[in-house]
């Protein structure tokens, strides 16, 4: 089966400094892939890649290719703002939009998408909302505003933004660190469930996490993917010493 | 942390009884400093009302039904003023806004650095520009385009025949919409250039409010939005606006505030006429503009008091609108945010 994302010799810079180094990287469909390392190692910045987020950074600039679904991210004629639909986002901090109600946050991609129709709207709203695992917590409340719920729940409802445009591949970039155990844990039991629809890759500081819920594990370091593999083989027998040394808590 | 903590050994002693009394005083002297405050916006408001009081004593309510303001006769009506006040003051704020956070998105969201800091502090410098230099400049520069387009109109016969059923109008006491643009004057002076000078004057207000909340608005809001595949002008209009409301609307109640109390450049140039929503490009005045043309001049007891409720209903005016505005924000304000 063709990987749905494939990265080949990816360096990226800002400015003079280059921040990721030569990574080749293939991820499967219906998978979740964890990206580890230390901080400043390059892994959030691989990650922002994938949907072209560096265009927005003045001086960042991503060399290589990557692949989604075989076409080329970064090729001459791509439109980064029709790439962007096709890959879903979740941030470090939840992000709603405060202005909006539940549902119109739920929403916003697919007005940006052009549907308009209520009917419509609201099967995918509630289709995406169970999808993150928050329909029977917000339904009775979707015309609220989307900052009064807790912070789990914002996480989950911006889970259930990105999900509610069907995307390809759905990043998330150290999605509970800004969680409480509890909410964490349930994030942590939603990716399960995602991956039936999804590809996931998550970009994580927390080593425990990425063996919890992670089919494969790429470990980088100083702007190298030192090693990429089976979560099981990454954590109980790595190949490369760094890589050893970082999993069994002797840095980082 | 290199800093002494609480806890650490060389923790000085309890404060001493002298450095408590210290203390003491320096909140005797602040609460004395603040209370100079007070002191002078009660003193303000009795000062107002008590040199108010002849003139609301002898017409009450109809001070500001009245129409006519004659200091000849004695008779005083606010009705032109405040007309006036709020005419130029909400349609320059209407014309304002929109230019104001189209400049504020230029500096903050689409001009590179090089540019962003000279425009947006030239923005800025608008608001140093002393008033009777905007005056003067709308009389020099301003009044003499709108007079000649005024001359040009009263030229053509058709026009002219156009200003003379107008005319017949006015003096009957009526008025039309079409009529409220056929000019009443040729100087250039009125309604129009107090409009188009207020509009130039507030501008900066607004913008500047506007461009310093749309920087502020997180970059994560400005991400989620791009992440969902919007272009740049939807983030800007479904994410960093909204965001951003609440402090914009502070920046137009802001200019607003200024607006309505803007006193020496709209005396200069709104051709001080009683005359009510008669013709855009004809005499107005507001109530600022008649309080500095008329009060050095006011020499009658009546007359004085009338200028003075003027004031009075102007601060009255300005207090109202902030309320509301605080209202407004309030309501505007995203909350909860995480």
């Amino acid at each position: 089966m063709t990987p749905i994302l494939s990265a080949k010799n990816v360096n990226i810079y800002y400015g003079d400094k280059q921040a990721v180094r030569a990574v080749d990287l293939d991820v499967q469909r219906g998978t979740v892939n964890a990206l580890i390392g230390p901080s400043g190692c390059g892994k959030t910045t691989f990650l922002r890649a994938i949907n072209r987020m560096h265009d927005l950074t003045p001086g960042a600039r991503v060399e290589g290719t990557i692949l989604l679904d075989g076409q080329d991210v970064y090729g001459s004629g791509v439109d980064p703002v029709n790439m962007r639909r096709r890959v879903g986002m979740v941030f470090q901090k939840p992000n709603p939009f405060p202005t909006m109600s539940v549902f119109d946050n739920v929403v916003s991609g697919l007005k940006l998408a052009g549907i308009r129709d209520q009917k419509r709207l609201m099967e995918i709203a509630e289709r995406s909302l169970r999808g993150a695992a928050l329909w029977e917590e917000v339904k009775d409340r979707l015309k609220t505003p989307a900052t009064g719920l807790s912070g789990g729940q914002q996480q989950r409802l911006c889970i259930a933004r990105a999900l509610a445009v069907e995307p390809e591949i759905l990043l998330m970039d150290e999605p509970t660190s800004a969680l409480d155990p509890a909410s964490t844990a349930k994030i942590e039991d939603l990716m399960s469930d995602l991956k039936k629809v999804t590809t996931i890759v998550i970009v994580t500081h927390n080593m425990h996490q990425a063996a919890r819920v992670s089919d494969t594990t790429s470990f980088f370091l100083n702007g190298d993917l030192v090693e990429h593999g089976v979560t099981d083989q990454i954590f109980t027998s790595p190949r490369d010493e760094r890589t050893e040394a970082y999993v069994t808590g002797r840095f980082g | 942390m290199s800093e002494p903590t609480q806890s650490s050994p060389t923790r000085p002693p309890t404060p001493s009884a002298l450095s408590s009394r210290s203390d003491r005083q320096f909140e005797i002297l602040i609460l004395a400093l603040a209370s100079v405050i007070v002191l002078v916006f009660v003193l303000s408001i009795y000062l107002l009302g008590s040199e108010s009081w002849p003139a609301l004593q002898r017409f009450g309510l109809e001070f500001f039904t009245q129409r006519t303001w004659n200091p000849v006769e004695g008779v005083f009506g606010a009705v032109a003023m405040i007309t006036g006040t709020l005419v130029t003051s909400l349609v320059a704020l209407a014309i304002s806004v929109p230019l104001a956070i189209a400049s504020a998105l230029f500096v903050a969201e689409y001009a590179p650095k090089w540019l962003a800091n000279p425009v947006g502090y030239l923005i800025e410098l608008l608001a140093a520009v002393p008033s009777v230099v905007y005056g003067l400049w709308a009389l020099f520069v301003i009044a003499p385009v709108l007079s000649r387009w005024e001359q040009g109109f009263f030229q053509d016969p058709a026009r002219l025949a156009l200003y003379t059923s107008c005319k017949n109008l006015w003096d009957s006491g009526s008025t039309t919409l079409q009529c409220f643009f056929v000019p009443s004057t040729f100087d250039g002076r009125g309604l129009a250039l107090a409009i188009i000078i207020l509009t130039v004057m507030i501008l900066p207000y607004t913008a500047s409010v506007a461009r310093d909340v749309i920087r502020l608005v997180p970059q994560e809001q400005r991400e989620a939005m791009y992440a969902l595949g919007a272009t740049k002008w939807e983030v800007i209009s479904r994410a960093i606006l909204p965001y951003a409301r609440a402090g914009i609307m502070g920046g137009v109640i802001l200019a607003l505030g200024r607006a309505l109390g803007e006193t020496l450049a709209v005396a200069m140039v709104i051709g001080d006429s009683q005359d009510v929503l008669k013709s855009l490009f004809g005499g107005a005045s507001t109530m600022a503009s008649v309080i500095a043309n008329q009060f050095g001049d006011a020499q009658e007891a009546l007359h004085r008091s009338s200028v003075v409720t003027l004031g009075l209903t102007l601060f009255f005016l300005s207090v109202i609108v902030n309320y509301v505005a605080r209202l407004i924000i309030a309501r505007l304000t995203p909350k909860g945010i995480q």
